[in-house]
């Protein structure tokens, strides 16, 4: 009956847990237990949770953090955020239709705020707080490490894939999720750091206090050192349609799918080629979904080139220099129309395809979560920041600075600790290095023995191929961490690079049964699509050019590997170094609908501020009555005054304001105010007793 | 550029705002200097909106009663929503003593004609569903009393009167007066000098410097309160609530639900934190919400969106500054509106035309020797 759940899945173990019953609208419906009423109500193919109380326009999920309150439902009477309630059992969830009604209590008795004290106060256990708690931990240090989640590891936790990295030093090689995991058991075993989970912190104030909701009820922490390891949130994009439901971030999909294993849709497109964007397709495909294209603004995809190899060779196609143009649907989105665009961005017409799809995601970009650091040097309280917070760059990256932050934090509190080599600091600014240049393939050249095939020629920063070489065969040209691979030695035939590579991007060649026709080991971790020995497959090159149909011979599944299954296909001599991997998603899946859906380019409807839903064309009104008061932009359009707190409109207004030519200097934004997030009266009075217990 | 002017106005806030409405309104040439980047920016966007004529002395019951008018039919004259709402102002009572006070008040308040009346407890738990009865001994009800958006009406004020002809320079700041003898004759500003044959000092938070800068002391301070707003909800109450009971850290506390369903509610810290600090602080919510939570408590699933802090320009007395100055004529105070500039503005601000037009009624002179800057600040306001 729970149609939309995900029941196997390449990497990740599916639990059975055990069902539970809720009602939605009066309906019986069947959850599992634990899982937020988001991820029930997607499981059983319920993606609108109400309608707007200004335009009456469809609500639904869209951060899946927390962070707005679009899908707000009512849970035993009372509006609640369902990507952070948990369905309870016959719970009765309903939609909300305008505004919600308050529902009634009885007296209640109300207890004092307690105020603790703490040598550091870590904001986020992703990835550079773990990291940080660590460390600091070591050091014997008190610590209160906060996060908004009822588990630890922040996105590592929807990180199926395998990490790049240094193997040294962030666990390159291994997957996101195992290694969550292990910095968070690692951070569980100090006494002295506590571990607050399902706990947000609200704001710094300027009495040197945090408050902080853990488990619904305020708590005011005083610590000497903040580290803000906060992450990043995802920016958002101004086009026709882009209020429909089904257009979300690419974190609240993977929350979704990977963390809740609920299958949220069955035809995606996704908007950006950045490595977040190129992730969430990669993981949708294993997760058994449809993508049907990626579009990338700029002429080539931001993120590492091997991912979005990985996606094209798959048979997913990603168009560069492409734009969205507009979503179309009746409530939830059901087609997007895309256009190429030239040297100024500009769309060119003509060039529109249509593609009908359920879901879009926009991965267009992240900014840190840098709230707190403001705030608590406003405050007059030493802070730290470390991992997204504090720049925008991979995991692996936030787990070293988040390292090396933990230390200094340590040194500062009197620690001994020694002064943080200089090399550190080269090699954090390594790995945080963006994408480098192509190269062209370094390929051997002999057509005898075994040896890898590095289809690798962008320089990312990423090694663990060279150090997983029991022969120490592969080297790296260069910086030995951001430089090229290249063979050079003497291949045994492990396998262990084919397996370790996170960008699946190398092969082994086997000359020595069959010259003519040599043996390709080749990566695939989507076995969730069904692969057998004699199937034939078509097999394509680096860029997903395809080289012809043919069989697989042999299919192993090494306990080493950590899922990544190697699969070995006879090729002709002349195409098997070419060859990198198969396609498993038709083309036809990817095909634009035979209607074209031609936008109009007046764009005055595109919103802005999905919270107040406040258009474009709104604020260019106001624009073009020379305001430049983004406060004033706010009293008269409320754009920003709703629950996510301008999280999300605050780019776009500022986008708008450019394309009219406005100097960012000549604008004055937006004050930011706490809370963080909306919060209960309730628990700021310590409520007990009332009508819920 | 023209640099002369009939009247300048030092502030574009709650009363600088709607005082160049009303003297554009009569033909004068207008210039309202601030030094932020819009209207409002100081402490009217700070204030919850709440606006009531039911106050104890002749000045505000009148000013008030104009300035709910202004508010009330503002958008049937203009087409601008300023989120008016009709929807009154209660005062409940949870001991003998405070009763007593509210109904002595009333009679006063019945004088001025002012629709008030006292609700059983049992009539205001049909207003106020869920409101704590235990104790409760009734409220006073005054219906005509209302509630608008301060982020809204100044808009709509500014956009009126920018289309009448006034002028505004944001962005920009008075650093002296020039005057000739007993008059003021214009201004200087970080940017540029102007004259003018009247001047009006509107600006809030800094009354008193401004009045330095002719020499002349206002006795204005401001303290800081706090304040919020929630989640929109179904309307749930009719009227503002104004707790007037004393508790430690606190003294009195209101809160009302505006037109869009958020519920708005503001604390007065007790005893002062004076000064401006605009800071917020930890402890708070924790207050706030206590005393709303504990006299009305269905509000604790009510959801907290934003808070923020700003200042009630204080006068000793609890009464606003309005009038001339007696040793420079020209000097126009309309200052230490103690919290109430929002309420008080559209009225004052007519008052200020009426002024500066030479046309005043015999009731204006009751009110402004009622707030002249010459009083005995020694009296205190029954009620705030």
């Amino acid at each position: 009956m729970n149609q939309n759940r995900i029941s196997e899945h390449p990497v990740l173990t599916v639990e059975s847990r055990p069902e539970i019953r809720f009602f939605w609208n009066d309906k019986a419906l069947a959850a599992r237990e634990g899982e937020v009423i988001s991820s029930a109500l997607f499981a059983n193919g319920i993606k609108i949770f109400g309608h707007h109380s200004k335009d009456g326009s469809a609500q639904g999920i869209y951060c899946a953090n927390g962070q707005c309150a679009k899908c707000l439902v009512i849970a035993n009477g009372k509006p609640v955020k369902a990507c952070m309630t948990e369905v309870l059992p016959d719970m009765k969830v309903k939609s909300v239709e305008g505004l919600p009604e308050l529902p009634g209590s009885d007296p209640v008795t109300l207890t004092d705020i307690s105020v603790q004290e703490t040598d550091v106060l870590i904001v986020g256990g992703g990835p550079a707080g773990l990291s940080a708690a660590i460390e600091l931990g070591e050091n014997n240090i008190s610590v209160i490490l906060v996060d908004d989640k009822s588990k630890l590891g922040g996105k590592l936790v929807l990180q199926t894939h395998k990490f790049f990295g240094s193997v040294a030093d962030s666990y390159a090689g291994t997957r996101g999720i195992d290694i969550g995991k292990m910095l968070a058991e690692k951070v569980n075993s100090f006494p002295q750091v506590k571990v607050w989970t399902n706990s947000t912190a609200l704001y710094v104030f300027s009495d040197k206090k945090v408050g902080i909701i853990r488990d619904g009820s305020y708590q005011v922490v005083k610590p000497s050192i903040i580290l803000n390891a906060a992450g990043a949130r995802e920016k958002f994009l101004r086009f026709k349609g882009n209020h429909l439901t089904g257009i979300y971030g690419a974190g609240a999909f993977q929350t979704l799918v990977n963390r809740d294993l609920v299958k949220p849709t069955r035809k995606l497109f996704i908007v950006g080629g950045g490595n977040v964007g190129l992730i969430a397709g990669y993981h949708a495909l294993q997760a058994g979904i449809e993508v049907i294209g990626l579009v990338e603004a700029m002429p080539v995809c931001g993120g590492y080139k091997v991912h979005a190899d990985k996606l094209k060779r798959l048979g997913v196609p990603i168009y560069t220099s492409h734009t969205v143009i507009s979503a179309q649907g009746d409530q939830a989105v059901s087609s997007v129309t895309i256009a190429e665009i030239d040297k100024d961005f500009k769309p060119v017409p003509g060039s529109e395809k249509t593609f009908s799809c359920d879901t879009l995601l926009i991965a267009v970009g992240l900014e840190s979560v840098h709230e707190f650091a403001e705030e608590a040097t406003e405050a007059g309280i030493r802070v730290y920041s470390a991992g997204d917070a504090k720049e925008i760059a991979e995991a692996s990256s936030a787990m070293f600075n988040g390292k090396i932050t933990g230390l200094l934090i340590a040194r500062e509190l009197g620690a001994p600790v020694p002064e943080i080599p200089r090399s550190w600091y080269e090699k954090a600014e390594i790995l945080k290095s963006h994408p480098g240049k192509v190269s062209d393939y370094r390929m051997p050249e002999a057509t005898e023995g075994i040896m890898p095939i590095i289809h690798c020629n962008q320089e990312i920063p990423c090694n663990p191929c060279s150090t997983v070489c029991p022969t120490g065969s592969i080297r790296i040209a260069g910086d030995p961490v951001l430089g090229l691979p290249y063979y050079h030695g003497n291949c045994i035939g492990c396998g262990k690079c084919v397996t370790i590579c996170p960008g699946l991007a190398i092969t082994l060649v086997d000359y020595r049964q069959d010259p003519e026709n040599p043996l390709v080991t080749m990566p695939y971790e989507v076995s969730n699509i069904r692969i057998r020995e004699g199937d034939a497959v078509a097999v394509n090159d680096i860029d997903g050019n395809p080289l012809g149909e043919f069989r697989i011979e042999k299919i192993t599944d090494l306990k080493s590997a950590n899922r990544t299954l190697l699969v070995k296909i006879k090729l002709p001599a002349a195409l098997a170094k070419r060859a990198v991997s198969f396609r498993i998603q038709d083309e036809s899946v990817s095909a634009p609908t035979p209607d074209t859906m031609l936008p109009d380019y007046l764009r005055d409807d595109e919103m802005v501020c999905l919270c107040e839903r406040v258009t474009a064309g709104e604020i260019r009104k106001l624009i073009s009555k020379g305001i430049t008061d983004l406060n004033q932009v706010k009293a008269i359009t409320r754009a920003g005054m709703g629950p996510c707190g301008s999280k999300t409109c605050d780019n776009l207004i500022k986008q708008l304001y450019r394309q009219e030519g406005i100097p960012w200097s000549e604008v004055e934004s937006q004050t930011r105010r706490p809370l963080f997030v909306e919060v209960p009266l309730g628990d700021f009075a310590g409520v007990r007793g009332g009508d819920d217990e | 550029m023209n640099s002369s002017y009939d009247v300048i106005i030092a502030g574009a806030g709650s009363i600088g705002v709607p005082a160049a409405l009303a003297l554009a309104a009569c033909k004068n040439s207008v210039l309202v200097i601030d030094s932020l980047s819009s209207p409002g920016q100081e402490n009217n966007k700070k204030a919850i909106g709440g606006i009531r004529a039911t106050h104890s002395d002749f000045g505000k019951i009148k000013l008030c009663q104009r300035s709910i008018e202004i508010f009330s039919t503002w958008q049937e004259c203009y087409g601008d929503d300023i989120g008016w709402q009709s929807n009154g102002y209660s005062f409940p009572a949870y001991s003998e003593d405070d009763e007593k006070k509210l109904r002595e008040l009333m009679k006063i308040q019945h004088e001025f004609g002012l629709k008030i009346k006292w609700l059983s407890a049992e009539e205001y738990s049909e207003l106020v569903p869920g409101v704590f009865r235990k104790g409760l001994r009734g409220s006073t009800y005054s219906w005509e009393d209302g509630s608008a958006s301060p982020l809204l009406a100044i808009n709509a004020f500014y956009f009126r009167s920018v289309a009448l002809g006034a002028r505004y320079h944001f962005r920009e700041r008075i650093i002296g007066l020039t005057s000739n003898s007993d008059r003021i004759t214009g201004v200087i500003t970080n940017k540029g000098s102007y004259n003018c044959r009247f001047f009006v000092n509107a600006a809030g938070n800094f009354a008193r410097e401004i009045g330095n800068m002719a020499g002349l002391t206002l006795p204005v301070n401001p303290d800081n309160h706090e304040a919020g707003i929630t989640e929109p909800v179904l309307r749930f109450f009719e009227p503002m609530i104004v707790d007037m009971r004393k508790e430690t850290g606190s003294a009195n506390f209101y809160f009302y639900q505006n037109k869009e369903g958020q519920v708005v509610f503001c604390i007065t810290p007790d005893p002062p934190i004076t000064g401006i600090d605009n800071r917020a602080t930890a402890g708070f919510l924790p207050l706030c919400s206590r005393r709303m939570i504990s006299i009305y408590p269905r509000l604790r699933n009510l959801k907290v969106r934003r808070t923020w802090r700003g200042q009630y320009p204080m006068t000793a007395d609890g009464f606003p500054i309005v009038g001339p100055s007696s040793k420079i004529a020209n000097f126009i105070n309309a200052v230490g509106m103690c919290g109430q500039g929002f309420m008080l503005g559209p009225g004052i601000g007519e008052l200020i035309a009426r002024l500066v037009y030479e046309d005043l009624k015999p009731e204006d002179q009751q009110i402004l020797t009622g707030f002249s800057a010459d009083r005995d600040f020694r009296g205190m306001e029954q009620f705030k």
